[in-house]
C-alpha cells in the first residue's frame, strides 16, 4: 500500500493534500479503503458548512460496514467530489481504485492551516497502522 | 487465536483475514459483492471449520436431545437433519444448531447416535449447558477440534461435487445426508444443507483431510469458475434469505417465538427446557417480533441502530443490516413492537442526525 509523502494523515485515516494556500483536498487512506472493502455509497451533505477538526463531514458505506468521515482539520467544506456524488458520477469505488487522486472526497478551506502540524507524516502514519 | 486446517491456505490465496469466534478466518477474497454473486449464480466454497460438532450417543441420546432442543428430534430418521435451537431456562436461546441423526454402525444394541452442529462462538457455552442437563444414559463427545467443515454452495455445487463421488448427489434431498467417499477420502459426511439459500452441500471431514478435499474441489470446479468465499458474503447471503444469525438476531434474551422460529418450537412434543414459557408466549403473544425491512435511499441500517415510528418514538433495534448485493438496496432485520410488525408498515431508522425511511417486508428478500 502507498502513503504519499506530500500528504498529512489523521488517526481517523483521512489524508489532507494542500492545493494552494488554505485550500486542501481530503480523502481516506489506502489502508482505510482496504479495510472497508468495496465502497457502495458516499454521502456528504455538509457542503458550505464550517466544521471543527474531528467533526463528521460525511459517511462511506461498504457492503458490511458504515464509517463516518472526520474533518482532519477545521474548515469550510467547499465541494464534494462530483465523481463520487450519487446525483452525478455515482462512482464510489474510485476511492478503492485511486484513494489519493481521483477518489478525493471533499475540497475544504482550512480555518487554521497551522493545525496541519498536529497531523502525521507518511512515516508516522505507517507506524500507526503497522 | 486458533487456526482451521485451511487458515494457511486462505492467507496464501490473499484473503482478508480477521478473528472470528477465536479463529483466524477469511472475511473476503475477491470482494463481498463478487463472492456473493458467485454463490447465488454459480458455486463457491466456504471454510466453516470453526463450527462446533458434538456427538451424542447412547441408549437415551434422543431423550437428552428432546430435553435440550426445541424442535422434535423424534421425527428424524437416520440420514435426516433438522434445524433447532437450545432454549435457556428463561425462554431465551443458548444457541441455534443442526441436529443430525447418524447411522448406528458404531452403536451398541439399543443405542442411537446424533451429531449436533453449533456456532463457533458458543462451543464451550453449549457444551457446558448440554452436559449440565445430561442426566441420561448418554455420552457426549466434542469432536470440534478433529472436524473440518467445507460448505460448497450455489446452484452448480452438485455438478462440481458429482465429479468427485459415486454418491448420487441429486438424490440427496434438502436436509438429508449420507456418508461416502469423496475425492478418494473415505467417510465424508455429505449433507444437503447450507446457510446461503443457494443450494449445495456441507461436507464434514477429518481435519487432516480438509486441505486435500479443498484442493480436489477447486480442481473439479475450475472450469466452472468456482471461487473461495469468505464470512462477509456468508453473512450477506444468509441475510437475503432472512436466516437468523446468533449474536445478532437471536441470543440469550430473545424467545424463538419472537424471532419467528415458532416452526422449530414444538411445544406438543413433550417436556423440554422452557416449554411452559413458549406455550405462554404462544397463548398470550409476545411484545415484539423480529421483522425484515427494506430501507429507502442508500444509507445502510446497521446492528444497534434504533427503529422509530413516524413520531420518532423508539420501537425497537436493528439486529442485522447490509446492502443486499443481489437487490442493490439496503436490507435488514430487527425487533419491533408487535402491533407495528405487519408487512407494509412504515418504520424509520435513526442514524446520527438522520432518519432513514424503511418498510417492513416478508422475508426472504430474494
Amino acid at each position: 500500500m502507498e502513503y504519499p509523502t506530500n500528504l498529512k494523515y489523521s488517526e481517523e485515516h483521512e489524508w489532507v493534500k494542500v492545493e494552494d494556500g488554505n485550500i486542501a483536498l481530503v480523502g481516506i487512506t489506502d489502508y482505510a479503503q482496504s479495510e472497508l472493502g468495496e465502497l457502495v455509497y458516499v454521502e456528504v451533505d455538509t457542503v458550505d458548512e464550517t466544521l471543527d477538526k474531528d467533526e463528521v463531514f460525511g459517511t462511506v458505506e461498504a457492503v458490511k460496514t458504515t464509517s463516518d468521515l472526520y474533518m482532519p482539520v477545521s474548515g469550510k467544506v467547499l465541494a464534494f467530489n462530483p465523481e463520487l456524488d450519487d446525483s452525478e458520477g455515482d462512482n464510489p469505488t474510485l476511492i478503492n481504485e485511486s484513494p489519493y487522486e481521483e477518489g478525493w472526497i471533499v475540497r475544504i478551506e482550512m480555518s487554521d492551516p497551522s493545525e496541519l502540524e498536529a497531523l502525521m507524516d507518511a512515516e508516522a502514519y505507517q507506524g500507526l497502522i503497522s | 487465536m486458533k487456526n482451521t486446517p485451511l487458515t494457511e491456505k486462505h492467507i496464501a490465496l490473499g484473503a482478508k483475514m480477521a478473528a472470528f469466534a477465536g479463529y483466524n478466518m477469511p472475511i473476503s477474497y475477491a470482494g463481498i459483492k463478487e463472492e456473493h454473486k458467485c454463490v447465488r449464480e454459480n458455486v463457491g466454497v466456504f471454510d466453516v471449520s470453526h463450527m462446533g460438532e458434538f456427538i451424542v450417543k447412547g441408549r437415551e441420546a434422543l431423550a437428552l436431545i428432546q430435553k435440550v432442543t426445541s424442535n422434535d428430534a423424534s421425527k428424524l430418521a437416520i440420514g435426516q437433519a433438522q434445524y433447532s435451537c437450545l432454549p435457556n431456562s428463561e425462554g431465551g436461546i443458548v444457541d441455534d444448531l443442526l441436529v443430525y441423526r447418524l447411522d448406528e454402525d458404531q452403536c451398541a444394541e439399543g443405542e442411537q447416535a446424533y451429531m449436533l452442529v453449533v456456532n463457533a462462538s458458543n462451543i464451550e457455552k453449549d457444551w457446558e449447558w448440554i452436559k449440565k442437563h445430561n442426566d441420561f444414559d448418554t455420552r457426549l463427545i466434542n469432536i470440534s477440534d478433529q472436524t473440518a467443515l467445507l460448505a460448497v454452495q450455489g446452484p452448480n455445487a452438485g455438478q462440481v461435487l458429482q465429479g468427485l463421488t459415486d454418491v448420487a448427489l441429486d438424490e440427496l434431498a434438502y436436509y438429508t445426508f449420507t456418508k461416502g467417499e469423496m475425492a478418494g477420502i473415505p467417510n465424508v459426511l455429505i449433507s444437503a444443507t447450507g446457510y446461503t439459500g443457494a443450494g449445495g452441500f456441507e461436507l464434514y471431514v477429518d481435519q487432516d483431510k480438509a486441505l486435500a478435499l479443498w484442493e480436489a474441489i477447486f480442481q473439479a470446479g475450475e472450469a466452472q469458475g468456482i471461487q473461495p468465499i469468505g464470512l462477509g458474503a456468508r453473512d450477506t447471503l444468509r441475510l437475503e434469505k432472512g436466516y437468523c444469525l446468533y449474536g445478532n438476531d437471536i441470543d440469550d434474551s430473545t424467545s424463538p417465538i419472537e424471532a419467528g422460529l415458532g416452526w422449530i418450537t414444538k411445544t406438543k412434543k413433550g417436556e423440554f427446557i422452557s416449554r411452559d414459557i413458549f406455550i405462554k408466549h404462544r397463548q398470550e403473544g409476545v411484545s415484539r417480533k423480529l421483522v425484515a425491512f427494506k430501507a429507502a435511499g442508500r444509507r445502510v441500517p446497521r446492528q444497534g441502530y434504533t427503529i422509530e415510528d413516524e413520531s420518532g418514538k423508539g420501537i425497537g433495534k436493528v439486529t442485522s443490516g447490509s446492502l443486499s448485493p443481489t437487490l442493490e438496496i439496503p436490507i435488514g432485520m430487527g425487533y419491533v413492537a408487535k402491533d407495528l410488525a405487519k408487512p407494509g408498515t412504515k418504520i424509520w431508522i435513526s442514524v446520527g442526525r438522520k432518519r432513514l425511511e424503511a418498510e417492513i417486508v416478508k422475508a426472504p428478500f430474494v
